[in-house]
């Protein structure tokens, strides 16, 4: 990370677009510190996500988007050394309540990796997973869903011949479609994606971005990225953040065009990071 | 070193290849070297085994040698070698010889012939020095005789006693003597038969009367009226047993005393005779008349006696079914022992464990184990398993039978648990491997999906970590099919009277001892009267034993393979 001027944490100041109107809000992160060991990653990040909407993190290599994304459905959990502060609201439940149950909260919260990860199992099966694992054995329950998810991720008509095939014969950008086709097939509300197309070419990347448009309204979207113009392109909102902290939130249009914040200014327009 | 200079500047460049610890040419010879040592030596060990064991049984020419001292020797010749000769002997050599032994700086030439015949001499091969023959000829009337009892007898048949009938007309003789033998054998099997099974199942069966007796009389609280129905329900038995008994036994001895009227009288080349029943021939092979067809039957007969016979003559002829079957079972049963917990084990210490000191402890104390000698184990299973456990399983299940102990003694089980104690830290470090190679995105992407851990690792992990584990239960089944010191301490045995496999509940034996491939190579080889006569038998065994790991083997990796296939990665 080429860094000119060596950043003091608190030293600037942060700036937000609170969206008004609690009803459209379907994920609050309120004032969410993350500590590895000693290590502080994430500092009160606080943002409240639109429901249906597609939100893009942005920033530099290494400020915290991955780490904020992967606390969302709680993957974290499994670092040792991890401490955390603050909470994380899902329509208004924090999530790290004792009683929440983490299976359930990442069933409605999907998620997508940086590299597609397809099982090592058929076509169908990839699908088919998080309905196998909740112990629906009902095929034509099975079927349609596969079907629908396949459907909704623009990849029935390329598979659906040969849905027992191995998933891993697949090309990448099939393969990361087929992931998403997985994340939605249980079904949740919010859909977290970690640099989905960092591992494709430029023509699977399209594709995976129009589907992020087909899939606007009905899931909730949640988007890291280092590609500025994908977050331009795709996302509705933006937040810029900066060695963990959320320095500017809001619009798309305005992060990009009329930040509030020289640091934002800087790296939208390719100056640093 | 060459250089080469451009006109436009000074600046000299050198040619690649001229630096030779740069571009590393003597350490990519010496590499290459250690792998051709490394292969020269397998193959080496390979070429010695085949040839060897493939050779062992293929029937050679008889020789006739009449020696200057007036002896008659015959015998097949089996291998030659030039030995230093003593000084006395050289002087009594004619002119000649002396000479030509001279020549070759005091070393004579010799040959060791097989010469059979060990009631009649005492020993059954012989050397022979090249200079001591006057004539040599191959005549067509001699023949091997393989025996039941005594080894080998070589000679010729004299005379058949057919029920006090005397046939001494060689042409005759050569017409019936094979159906004779067939009739002969075919008498030997039913008595055997008789003997092996009907009279086994018999003493099985008032042995198991004779246990439920004591089973009752040793209740502490047993009344005189129990005490005395036990007595005569064990006392009825027995007799009914014991009557079907000598009706049997009768009918042995009328069977035996009628194959004792079948005889032979053999000669050897010196004219000594010998008699024995007819029944006592396993095979008669004409060695000098015999066509290549002929002695290749001879040699697919003595392989297939070796693997479906019991061994005869302390383990130096017949053949070693039991020790086939003793291998194979033993080690089926340590793969069925070894892999779940060496899987589990390793699940354990990588998915589960948080990883730290005391898992690298752990860690390091499963690989040190790895390391330990095997006799150890072999201790270790005797105390443990056969004197601790089998002593407490022996007086809670057996404690009719003791002082016999059941499982207080080496046997199959133990035997098994103790390979499967020695192999399972090769199969937890290679399935720990396997799992470690699993990447973590497939686990986080099923934890996503809203799998439990268990469920990412039985649906994810555990079949993209399987060829990997499949190598490990290979390893581990290959050293432990091949081990033997361990064994000997807890339940191999030189020559088991039962197989663990039986027609009598409960069918599987597990606290029976049973004979084992590697554990015949070393008793045949080196703890038989004669290593000279076990040596065909050694090389056989091993090639045997090295041919059941390659099948082995290689069946795991077929199965392997096509896991391998099935998970293959994908490429974009």
């Amino acid at each position: 990370m080429a860094e000119p001027v060596p950043f003091q944490p608190g030293s600037e100041k942060t700036f937000y677009h609170p969206q008004k109107g609690s009803d459209s809000s379907i994920l609050e992160i309120d004032r969410f510190n993350l500590w590895y060991g000693e290590k502080q990653a994430l500092f009160d990040n606080t943002i409240t996500v639109e429901k249906g909407l597609v939100t893009a993190l942005i920033g530099p290599s290494g400020c915290g988007k991955s780490t904020l994304l992967r606390s969302l459905n709680r993957m974290n959990d499994l670092i040792e050394g991890l401490r955390i502060s603050g909470e994380i609201r899902l329509d208004g439940q924090n999530i790290f309540d004792p009683q929440v149950d983490v299976i359930a909260l990442r069933k409605r919260m999907g998620m997508v990796f940086q590299k597609p990860n397809p099982f090592p199992m058929s076509i169908f099966d990839n699908v088919a997973y998080p309905l196998k694992v909740d112990g629906v054995r009902d095929r034509s329950l099975l079927q349609k869903t596969v079907e629908r998810s396949l459907m909704a991720a623009a990849l029935w008509d390329e598979v659906k011949d040969r849905l027992r095939d191995n998933a891993l014969g697949m090309s990448g950008g099939q393969q990361q479609r087929l992931c998403i086709a997985r994340a939605i097939a249980a079904d949740p509300e919010v859909l977290l994606m970690d640099e989905p197309c960092s591992a494709l070419d430029p023509l699977a990347t399209s594709k995976i971005e129009d589907l992020i448009n087909e899939l606007r309204g009905r899931y909730t979207i949640i988007i890291v990225t280092h590609n500025m113009q994908q977050a331009a392109r795709v996302s509705d909102n933006t937040a810029f953040m900066y060695l963990g902290r959320i320095i500017e939130y809001g619009k798309t249009d305005t992060i990009f065009t009329k930040p509030r914040s020289q640091r934002t200014q800087d790296y939208v327009t390719g100056r640093f990071g | 070193m060459r250089r080469s200079t451009t006109s436009s500047s000074k600046r000299t460049v050198f040619e690649t290849g001229c630096n030779l610890t740069a571009q590393g040419e003597p350490f990519v010879w010496s590499m290459a070297g250690g792998l051709t040592i490394g292969i020269l030596m397998i193959v080496a060990f390979l070429v010695l085994i085949l040839w060897n064991g493939l050779t062992a049984f293929y029937p050679g020419p008889i020789r006739v040698l009449h020696l200057k001292n007036g002896r008659v020797v015959a015998g097949e010749p089996i291998r030659s070698e030039l030995y230093r000769i003593d000084p006395q002997r050289l002087e009594q050599m004619s002119e000649a010889a002396r000479r030509t032994v001279i020549d070759r700086g005091g070393y004579s030439h010799r040959w060791l012939y097989k010469t059979g015949n060990f009631d009649l001499y005492n020993d059954d091969y012989r050397w022979v020095d090249d200079d001591d023959i006057e004539r040599m000829e191959t005549p067509d009337n001699l023949v091997v005789v393989e025996r039941r009892e005594w080894g080998p007898f070589i000679g010729i048949i004299h005379m058949l006693k057919i029920d006090g009938k005397e046939i001494s007309d060689p042409s005759e003789i050569e017409r019936r003597i094979d159906d004779d033998i067939h009739l002969a054998t075919e008498r030997f099997e039913a008595i055997r038969s008789i003997e092996r099974d009907r009279i086994g199942d018999i003493n099985h069966r008032m042995e198991a009367a004779r246990l439920a007796l004591r089973k009752a009389l040793m209740k502490p609280d047993i009344g005189a009226a129990e005490k005395e129905a036990a007595q005569k329900r064990h006392d009825r038995e027995t007799a009914e047993w014991k009557a079907r008994y000598d009706v049997l036994e009768r009918e042995v001895d009328a069977r035996k005393e009628e194959d004792r009227r079948f005889r032979v009288v053999l000669t050897d080349v010196e004219g000594r005779q010998k008699e024995m029943p007819l029944s006592q021939i396993v095979r008669r092979i004409p060695a000098n008349r015999l066509t290549t067809i002929g002695r290749l039957g001879v040699y697919a007969e003595r392989w297939w006696e070796l693997v479906s016979a019991e061994p005869r003559e302390a383990n130096t002829e017949g053949g070693i079914f039991p020790a086939i079957f003793g291998t194979f079972v033993m080690t089926l049963l340590m793969v069925v022992v070894v892999a779940p917990f060496g899987v589990m084990a390793a699940l354990y210490l990588r998915e589960y464990a948080r990883q730290g000191m005391l898992v690298s402890a752990v860690r390091v104390c499963v690989n040190n184990l790895a390391g330990v000698p095997s006799i150890v184990y072999g201790v270790f299973g005797l105390g443990f398993f056969a004197y601790t456990v089998g002593g407490i399983l022996d007086s809670m299940l057996f404690a009719e039978k003791l002082p016999n102990p059941t499982f207080g003694t080496g046997g199959l089980l133990w035997s098994a648990l103790t390979l499967a104690l020695l192999t399972v830290p090769v199969v937890i470090v290679a399935t720990e491997e396997a799992l470690s190679a699993v990447p973590d995105s497939l686990r986080e992407g099923s934890l996503a999906c809203g799998a439990s851990r268990w469920q990412t690792i039985k649906y994810v992990v555990l079949p993209k970590a399987m060829p990997g584990i499949l190598t490990g239960l290979i390893l581990a089944m290959a050293r432990g099919a091949g081990e033997v010191a361990p064994l000997m301490l807890v339940g191999v045995v030189k020559l088991a009277p039962e197989l663990p496999i039986d027609g009598h509940f409960p069918f599987l034996h597990l606290e029976r001892s049973f004979m084992h491939l590697a554990f015949h190579i070393f008793d045949v080889g080196f703890q038989s009267r004669n290593s000279e006569a076990g040596k065909p038998m050694v090389f056989v065994t091993t090639l045997i034993l090295v041919g059941m790991i390659a099948v082995l083997n290689a069946t795991a990796i077929l199965v392997r393979n096509r896991l391998k296939r099935k998970y293959m990665t994908g490429h974009f």
